[in-house]
């Protein structure tokens, strides 16, 4: 299955502001994609109106065929496409099981009459199942009990992963998913990443960490001012001269 | 075994509590068990992370519809009070369509709103709300026997044990709700409403939830004041009462299901035992502002922080013990 996800034409305007201009790319099913360029070119504009948190001004986010933009992030959602947040947004007052109890709501709907009178015993021992496999996946398993606030950098990172990766999702994407990492925990990550690739799960990343990147992804799109630049493979990518004039600096702009 | 002896020995306390009371503390006694359920469903409310300032009004929806349903249309009480509990919940899920597209400060602030405009209906409207002097003569609850006890409800003794047991069992219910998944997800709701969204949640459905559960509790609460004290009309259920429930709230804690409950009852004990023997009535606002600004200072997580430093030191003194032994 290709094509799987498919965004056309994307156009997002903030008043003046057009913080993403006409962008257009595909990602295929089961593939790790990246999304780079420099400070301020979109990305996470993009990635906001893929999940659902913006609605595109202009264009659309073809899933599987179907017109995914425009709709509530929760139904995005629905439909597969998990997100995480940049920095460490989490539950930090609830404990890291608990975080993922939160991750597992879409495959585990939880229903209230059922829920007074105990009849979802089988559906809470599913939930906590699927939530502690997901946080042992991660490296987290030990950690269950702890207050999500109290985790080291790293480790929340880790957690927000595992929050997404809890509700068995098609589509994950990761903003900035190694940022606050050491190279030893980021190298970690990427063999973790590879195995959700495995798993089936398709990939959509956004990164700084240009060694992490061109490491994963099997295809990187890079934009510049909010405008598509270039796409392909990561040596590509590496080598190809709008990339490095939009990252260094053209000779042309600095005469 | 042990619980379940603390359970038959609170109940037991329970039981034998009002007969050791004068007539008007177990008038009281009547009021503290509705009051503990309206300001236990406050706290599902405040789950989501909202608050409102329109609950108390929510509880004379309650009292209000059940008074015109045996009214009006001749309902038998209970169910009239069953019904009155449903129509303050219906009521509040037509309410969440203007409240919950505003969300901190403005919800606080347009709950009050949407809560003095059903004030200023009844008001208003001599048919069927009576106006400013409200409904008067609602019919009480028929008198019952259950074999070995005479429920006869011109006693407030009989009206205690009636109103504790619909309590208790809607506690029980408010419990296993805020214990079970929907429960997690109300946490999650208000700590992170963003991250709970791209886990798939319905932020607005389970907002609507938690308001209309909560409001249906309140309603309950209120048609059980409603045919115990014969009367309901707009002042009984004005910000005075919003400003009470409030402070049970903020002085007992919400981080736990007993904070609110502990905050009810040590500040109704408070104000009727303490307050009225002293003479000191009029100062009661004065006092309860006091004690309000006096908590957030010293106690700032509430009655409830006390008990679980107490719980706590008991359960990490046990070791000890068996390591002294």
């Amino acid at each position: 299955m290709t094509d799987f996800l498919e965004v056309r034409n994307l156009t997002m305007r903030f008043g003046g502001l057009t913080a993403v201009d006409n962008l257009s790319f595909k990602v295929e099913h089961g593939s790790i994609h990246g999304l780079i360029g420099p400070n301020g070119a979109g990305k996470t504009t993009t990635f906001n109106m893929i999940s659902g948190f913006y609605t595109p001004t202009e264009g659309q986010i073809l899933l599987r065929g179907e017109d995914i933009s425009g709709l509530k992030m929760h139904e995005v959602a629905r439909r597969g496409v998990v997100r995480t947040f940049q920095h460490s947004t989490l539950f930090a007052e609830l404990t890291v099981l608990e975080n993922a109890l939160v991750g597992t709501h879409m495959p585990f709907r939880p229903n209230i009459f059922a829920a007074i009178i105990g009849w979802d015993k089988e559906d809470r021992r599913g939930a906590e199942a699927r939530a502690r496999e997901a946080l042992e996946f991660f490296g987290l398993g030990h950690l269950a009990e702890e207050r999500a606030g109290d985790l080291s950098h790293g480790h929340q990172r880790a957690l927000g992963m595992a929050v997404a990766y809890a509700s068995h999702p098609d589509v994950i994407l990761l903003d900035e998913p190694f940022t606050g990492m050491n190279p030893e925990e980021t190298k970690h990550m990427m063999g973790l990443m590879r195995r959700l690739k495995e798993d089936g799960i398709t990939i959509l990343l956004v990164e700084h960490d240009m060694q992490a990147i061109m490491g994963l992804c099997d295809t990187i799109t890079c934009m510049s001012f909010g405008k598509f630049l270039a796409e392909g493979g990561p040596s590509e990518i590496r080598n190809h001269p709008a990339v490095i004039e939009a990252y260094l600096g053209g000779a042309r702009h600095v005469a | 075994m042990r619980n379940f002896l603390i359970l038959l020995v609170g109940l037991a306390a329970l039981i034998a509590l009002p007969h050791g009371l004068s007539f008007s503390q177990q008038e009281i006694l009547v009021f503290l068990v509705i009051n503990v359920l309206l300001v236990t469903s406050y706290r599902l409310l405040t789950l989501t992370g909202e608050w409102s300032l329109g609950h108390v009004v929510i509880m004379g929806v309650g009292a209000y519809s059940s008074a015109l349903y045996t009214k009006e249309l001749g309902v038998y009480v209970p169910v009239s009070m069953l019904l009155g509990a449903v129509t303050a919940a219906l009521l509040a899920v037509l309410l969440s369509f203007p409240l919950f597209r505003m969300k901190g400060f403005y919800f606080l602030i347009g709950s009050f709103a949407a809560g003095e405009i059903i004030r200023l209906i009844w008001k208003r409207f001599r048919e069927p709300f009576g106006g400013v002097r409200g409904i008067s003569g609602i019919d009480p609850m028929p008198d019952f026997s259950v074999g070995f006890y005479q429920f006869d409800f011109f006693e407030p003794v009989s009206y205690y044990y009636f109103a504790g047991a619909i309590v208790i069992a809607c506690l029980w219910i408010l419990w296993r709700i805020e214990k079970s998944p929907v429960g997690l997800t109300f946490h999650a709701v208000h700590w992170q409403d963003k991250l709970a969204q791209a886990s798939g949640v319905n932020l607005r459905a389970y907002r609507t939830l938690a308001f209309a559960i909560a409001s249906g509790f309140a309603g309950l609460a209120g048609a059980l004041q409603g045919h115990y004290v014969g009367t309901v009309n707009p002042n009984s259920f004005d910000i005075e009462v919003m400003v009470f429930v409030l402070t049970w709230a903020i002085v007992g804690g919400t981080a736990t299901f007993y904070g609110p409950i502990l905050g009810c009852i040590v500040l109704t004990v408070l104000n009727e035992i303490v307050l009225r023997e002293m003479g000191l009535e009029q100062a009661r606002p004065l006092i309860y502002g006091a004690i309000m600004i006096l908590s957030i200072l010293f106690l700032p997580n509430g009655l409830e922080s006390l008990v679980q430093k107490a719980t706590r030191r008991k359960t990490t003194a046990k070791p000890e013990e068996k390591a002294a032994t």
